[in-house]
């Protein structure tokens, strides 16, 4: 049964909440209870910032959680601070690009994605965010990526839709070089 | 079913409002509810349903222009946070002197003063208690969902006429800022002049010939007409109080312990109850949906098996207080809550229940 408790982090402008605002939307097609909690305030005008998502086939209870069942973390300040809030057995999937001191915890699942350098390669910075989520996809198939694509759909205004196929490829790359670190 | 959309609680808010048919917004920026008076500048309703929307110049202004569209019969809303409810408390006791139907948002931030932006639940003195002067009372919805922060907003302005009395949204900062699934109701046309003036006969809608002059005003200079005025209020209250109650009861039924939360308190507190239950511990949720009238006789129907009520609120301690005039010392009453924008987590509201427990045995 789904009910899957994430955490997206990084820093303000990498694009963290609008990853967990597809997501979300994504959940919805898929006929999933969805929350979206950020963290609001001072934080978002430069710094860190982060967002709680859940998906779930029931009513969702807390929007607000302090331990997750996979945390998607994008810089080191946020790895320092969410590496220890995940559940015994989940997942923690992150960006090494300007990460100095990597996960050391052994007793969950460590998946790294290079999407910072395949955004650069691809000089496609907008679709980062895209790279990180494919890589979640394929490590946790929680929402099908039609879904993705619908949720896009639904939430983009139609001037927009042509930046879908860009999007849409920036999973496919996630999905590709996603790679497990332990 | 209605359409489906992934929405903040203040956007959610916003399109009800929109949709509810509602006709005129005034209000003043400030966080974090701002994204109410940006969601309908940015829909625009003027164009489509004849909404009006309007930044005033404050939040005294805003409440102003509520109270003077509310006296014409019309829809009539503000919406703000903490400071700026406070500014609008003197408008708020003119419109319940008037008896007027309006609706005022409160997406609650830390205080007392400008405090902080982070969430808080500290406002529930002023709402239910009356943050005005004189005797008079709020009708206070207190949503715990996006999906109530939509269905709320209709809900108000329907008892707001029914009984011609300022009705409060009384939310918070989580509440507000958080997006979930949202199920929107369909497009309630606004009412026309004529529909007006048949529905409000009490509304100043113009004195048309052979007609008497309707004068609204909460100033009555003779003592026992004022007291008849009272009075009258006084019945009306009784009144929303024996029908208008509203209040989720989850695991309460055979709960030996039974948590007392509403709004984002309630949310992380439903958490809190399902990890007492895997723990064995018969814990139940108690979730007023309207603060005033306040769920009495829901609570006291606990009195039975209940071992003791723990209040959990982001503040000092205030809607324990009602929890205790209900339960009237028959068993324990504590509160536990966080302050200053900082948030109780269903773990710690967990632990806080444990040391309730102890604390009686």
């Amino acid at each position: 049964m789904t009910n899957e408790e994430i955490i997206i982090a990084g820093f303000g402008g990498q694009g963290v909440l609008s990853m967990g605002k597809i997501l979300a939307y994504s959940g919805i097609m898929q006929n999933l209870e969805v929350s979206w909690m950020p963290s609001y305030g001072p934080e978002m005008r430069g710094g860190t910032a982060n967002v709680t998502v859940i998906l779930s086939e029931e009513r969702i209870s807390s929007p607000i959680l302090t331990s997750f069942d996979t945390a998607i973390i994008l810089n080191q300040q946020s790895l320092d601070k969410f590496e220890t809030a995940i559940k015994p057995g989940g997942t923690l999937l992150y960006d090494p690009n300007g990460i100095s001191n990597p996960p050391t915890r052994t007793d969950i699942k460590i998946y790294s994605v290079e999407a910072t350098k395949a955004a650069h390669e691809k000089n496609m910075a907008k679709i980062f965010n895209m790279i990180v989520l494919g890589a979640y996809l394929k490590i946790n198939p929680v929402v099908d990526v039609a879904n993705v694509e619908a949720g896009l759909k639904k939430s983009l205004p139609e001037r927009h839709h042509k930046l879908i196929p860009a999007n849409l490829e920036g999973l496919k790359i996630g999905s590709e070089i996603v790679k497990k670190v332990n | 079913m209605g359409e489906l959309r992934l929405m903040k609680g203040n956007e959610a808010l916003a399109e009800a409002a929109i949709r509810a048919g509602v006709d005129a917004y005034y209000g003043y920026p400030i966080t974090p509810q701002s994204e109410i008076m940006e969601h309908l500048m940015a829909e625009n309703p003027i164009k489509t349903t004849g909404m009006v929307v309007l930044q005033a110049e404050s939040e005294t202004a805003s409440i102003n222009m509520v109270y003077g569209a509310a006296a014409a019969g019309k829809k009539a809303m503000t919406s703000s946070s903490s400071p700026g409810v406070s500014l609008m408390q003197e408008g708020l006791s003119y419109i319940a002197g008037a008896e007027l139907p309006c609706v005022v948002v409160n997406v609650v931030r830390g205080g007392p003063g400008l405090g902080t932006i982070q969430p808080s639940q500290a406002d529930y003195f002023q709402t239910v208690k009356g943050g005005g002067h004189g005797d008079y009372k709020l009708i206070t919805l207190a949503p715990a969902s996006v999906q109530e922060m939509a269905d709320f907003l209709k809900l108000a302005f329907d008892l707001a006429f029914k009984y011609r009395n300022p009705a409060m949204i009384l939310s918070d900062g989580v509440i507000g800022q958080m997006m979930e699934k949202v199920e929107l109701f369909d497009y309630i046309p606004r009412l026309s002049d004529e529909q007006v003036a048949e529905n409000c006969p009490w509304a100043t809608t113009g004195k048309k010939k052979g007609t008497q002059r309707r004068i609204i005003t909460s100033l009555n200079l003779v003592p026992h007409l004022q007291e008849q005025f009272n009075q009258h209020l006084v019945e009306k209250y009784k009144t929303i109080q024996d029908t208008e109650v509203m209040c989720e009861q989850l695991d309460c039924e055979d709960a030996d312990y039974i948590i007392v939360a509403y709004g984002s308190s309630a949310r992380t507190s439903m958490k809190a109850v399902q990890m007492a239950r895997e723990k064995g511990l018969k814990a139940g949720l108690l979730r007023p949906q309207t603060l005033w009238p306040f769920p009495i006789k829901q609570i006291q129907s606990h009195l039975s098996h209940a071992k003791g009520f723990l209040s959990v609120e982001m503040s000092a301690g205030q809607m324990v207080e009602d929890v205790r005039l209900a339960v009237n010392g028959k068993v324990p009453v504590e509160h536990y809550g966080r302050m200053g924008g900082m948030i109780a987590s269903p773990a710690d509201i967990l632990q806080a229940l444990e040391n309730f427990k102890q604390s009686i045995n």
